[in-house]
């Protein structure tokens, strides 16, 4: 039986700026599962960290979040005061953040920090913090963990200020934790490292993970489900595999050919890219968000909102005015050249 | 931790070398001292038996070893116009000096880093405003033109507080005031703008994704990291400070040593003036140091290399 961690209906975030009003996510729904890993992937700028940040109830103050449901472990979080919801942060719920060069405080030392969220939340004694520290520096592949205690953030590389950071998101033992793009500021050699340190200790804790990232081939190693995101909306939803097999939406078509296949690609053919930027999420768009990009845009695309559609197999969703068969018949065509 | 120290303290040695250097030469920048105090009636041989006296006929290198090697031991010299040895007075008057100048600090840190923090956390608000005008008016105003308009309304009309002398501690009250105000406008915008710049950064988004509470984040988060430029600020402020003493010392006839210099300035009374100056530059190398301890302390990125 699997226990629902997360459940979100109906999320968005809205931020005054001086042109209107700034719709960065657009009524996001989705869950994570105990154990369960979900990557929200999309390229910078659709919303995806802003979504993050809107779970921890962390936004900048002018943005304002709105939500039908939001229920961690099925307690409510919507109506929770600032006290209410600091309780949870570190506790129930963590963060970890793509900057580990400033993430941490440089003036304390890693195991002042490591420590800190345990005793908020839990009030144990410095020592019993401090062992459940070692503990965790050692899961997270530090070594010599009880002399790291004492050192400070900038005698350590990225890579190992990435580890100390995973293991300050697991001090208090969470149910969810959210990985805001950890191995984007990390050297390309760390990032599997990391990767792999992540999705192993999340399976040992039982833990939920959203991992936020544009990396596909992140996505394909780890994630159990994929949300693809484009411009505040999920225009894609569903197992890894339905995503990388059958890719629906002529977005995640085009994500996907940006990939090179080690084997398949032949050297020197032309990679895939999706022409245009990101459309402006200031004020209501009406019709299909990424319809200025596609190739098979149609007046259909930009009359009404587009319904996330059932696709072929069940759990696989997808926001198009396209048939299945359609946009298979599309992708095929695509590969093929 | 100990090579920056040691390496601190060298710095401080040599800046004060430097500026005994520059102390000692003070005595010939307004000409041949034996002329000024032979006075104008004096013959060619009084001039020349006084140069002898006072060992102004030595090489200049003499003299100053000569000077400073007294000065090391305390020994300043005696004043021309109160017959006593200089250290003597300077020690009599520098613990007013120094009462007046920790009063003001403390006032002065006491108003403006709480205000600074404030402004902060509320940027645009209405204690911003505030703090604002409080800075700019500190910055615009002239100590000693604030210092009398405070005598006139809290001492004259009022009747609050003594306007002059050092009886008892409500006399300090307004040099203080007078005193600190003028550092609080850069300590203030400099804590204000500090803060600002460190709870946007990663870090203090990670406190508070911890959970921690608002003033574990500021204050143990925020403020370490955003009061390390302001030490530094502080320390030379201090030194500005010890200069508007004289001012404010002289307004308020407060017997300390910025009124002894402005007193020895008018008898022409080089030795003394020559040890005024060493013993408030000493004071401020010492502050200096001590500020480079304190962010060495706060800062492990100076301390650990």
């Amino acid at each position: 039986m699997t226990e629902r961690i997360l459940e979100v209906e109906g999320l968005s975030v809205d931020i005054p700026v001086p042109a209107g009003m700034l719709h960065p996510v657009q009524d996001l729904s989705f869950h994570v599962d105990r154990g369960e890993t979900l990557a929200i992937v999309g390229e910078s700028g659709c919303g995806k960290s802003l979504t993050s940040l809107a779970l921890m109830d962390l936004l900048p103050s002018r943005a304002t979040r709105r939500a039908s449901k939001l229920a961690l472990d099925g307690q409510d979080l919507t109506g929770l005061s600032e006290r209410q919801m600091s309780d949870l942060r570190g506790n129930r719920m963590s963060m970890i953040f793509q900057e580990p060069m400033t993430s941490l405080n440089p003036a304390y030392t890693i195991g002042d920090q490591l420590i800190e969220a345990l005793r908020r939340h839990r009030g144990v004694t410095v020592g019993e913090a401090r062992d459940r520290a070692v503990w965790l520096l050692e899961k997270v592949g530090i070594t010599a963990a009880r002399e790291r205690l004492r050192q400070y953030p900038h005698q350590l590389s990225g890579g190992l200020r990435q580890r100390v950071m995973i293991a300050m998101a697991l001090m208090c033992g969470p149910d969810l934790i959210i990985a805001d793009e950890p191995t984007t500021a990390l050297d390309v050699t760390i990032q599997a490292q990391i990767l792999h340190l992540l999705a192993d200790l999340q399976r040992e804790f039982r833990t939920g993970l959203i991992l936020i990232t544009h990396d596909l081939g992140v996505v394909a190693r780890v994630a159990d489900r994929v949300a693809v995101m484009y411009a505040g909306q999920f225009v894609e939803e569903g197992t890894a595999l339905q995503i990388f097999q059958a890719p629906t939406h002529p977005y995640t078509q085009g994500l996907l050919n940006c990939i090179p296949v080690p084997g398949k690609t032949a050297r020197g053919a032309h990679l895939g890219t999706i022409p245009g930027i990101v459309p402006s999420l200031v004020g209501r768009m009406p019709g299909c968000h990424f319809a200025e990009r596609c190739r098979y845009v149609t007046d259909a695309c930009r009359a009404d909102a587009i319904a996330l559609r059932d696709a072929t197999e069940p759990g696989h969703r997808y926001r198009c005015v396209l048939s299945p068969e359609e946009t298979a018949a599309h992708n095929q065509m695509e590969t093929a050249q | 931790m100990l090579p920056y120290v040691l390496k601190r303290f060298a710095v401080a040695i040599l800046v004060a070398i430097t500026v005994s250097m520059i102390t000692f030469s003070m005595i010939y920048l307004s000409g041949d001292p034996a002329l000024a105090l032979a006075g104008e009636t004096a013959t060619e041989a009084d001039i020349e038996n006084i140069r002898r006296v006072y060992g102004y006929d030595r090489p200049i290198v003499v003299q100053y070893l000569d000077w400073l090697y007294r000065a090391v031991q305390g020994d300043f010299g005696q004043s021309h116009y109160l017959k006593k040895p200089v250290s003597e007075v300077i020690f009599e008057r520098l613990p007013t000096t120094m009462l007046l100048g920790f009063c003001a600090l403390v006032f002065a840190l006491t108003l403006s880093i709480p205000l600074g923090v404030l402004a902060a956390i509320r940027p645009n608000s209405m204690i911003d405003r505030v703090a604002l005008t409080i800075a700019v008016v500190g910055q615009a105003m002239p100590s000693f033109w604030f210092a009398l308009i405070m005598m006139l309304w809290l001492g004259i009309y009022w009747r609050l507080l003594p306007v002059t002398g050092t009886d008892s501690w409500a006399n300090f009250v307004m040099p203080s005031i007078a005193l600190g105000y003028y550092i609080t406008p850069a300590v203030m915008r400099l804590t204000r703008a500090g803060m600002l710049e460190v709870l946007s950064t990663d870090y203090i988004r990670t406190a508070r994704a911890k959970g921690l509470r608002p003033m574990t984040v500021l204050f143990k988060h925020a403020l370490r990291n955003a009061i390390i430029p302001v030490v530094s600020l502080a320390a030379v402020q201090f030194g500005f400070m010890l200069g508007g003493s004289i001012v404010i010392e002289t307004i308020f006839a407060i017997n300390g040593l910025g009124f002894l210099a402005w007193e020895s300035i008018q008898r022409a009374d080089l030795p003394m003036m020559q040890a005024i100056v060493l013993v408030l530059s000493i004071f401020y190398i010492v502050l200096t140091f001590l500020a480079d301890m304190l962010n060495a302390w706060l800062d492990p990125r100076i301390r650990v290399g």
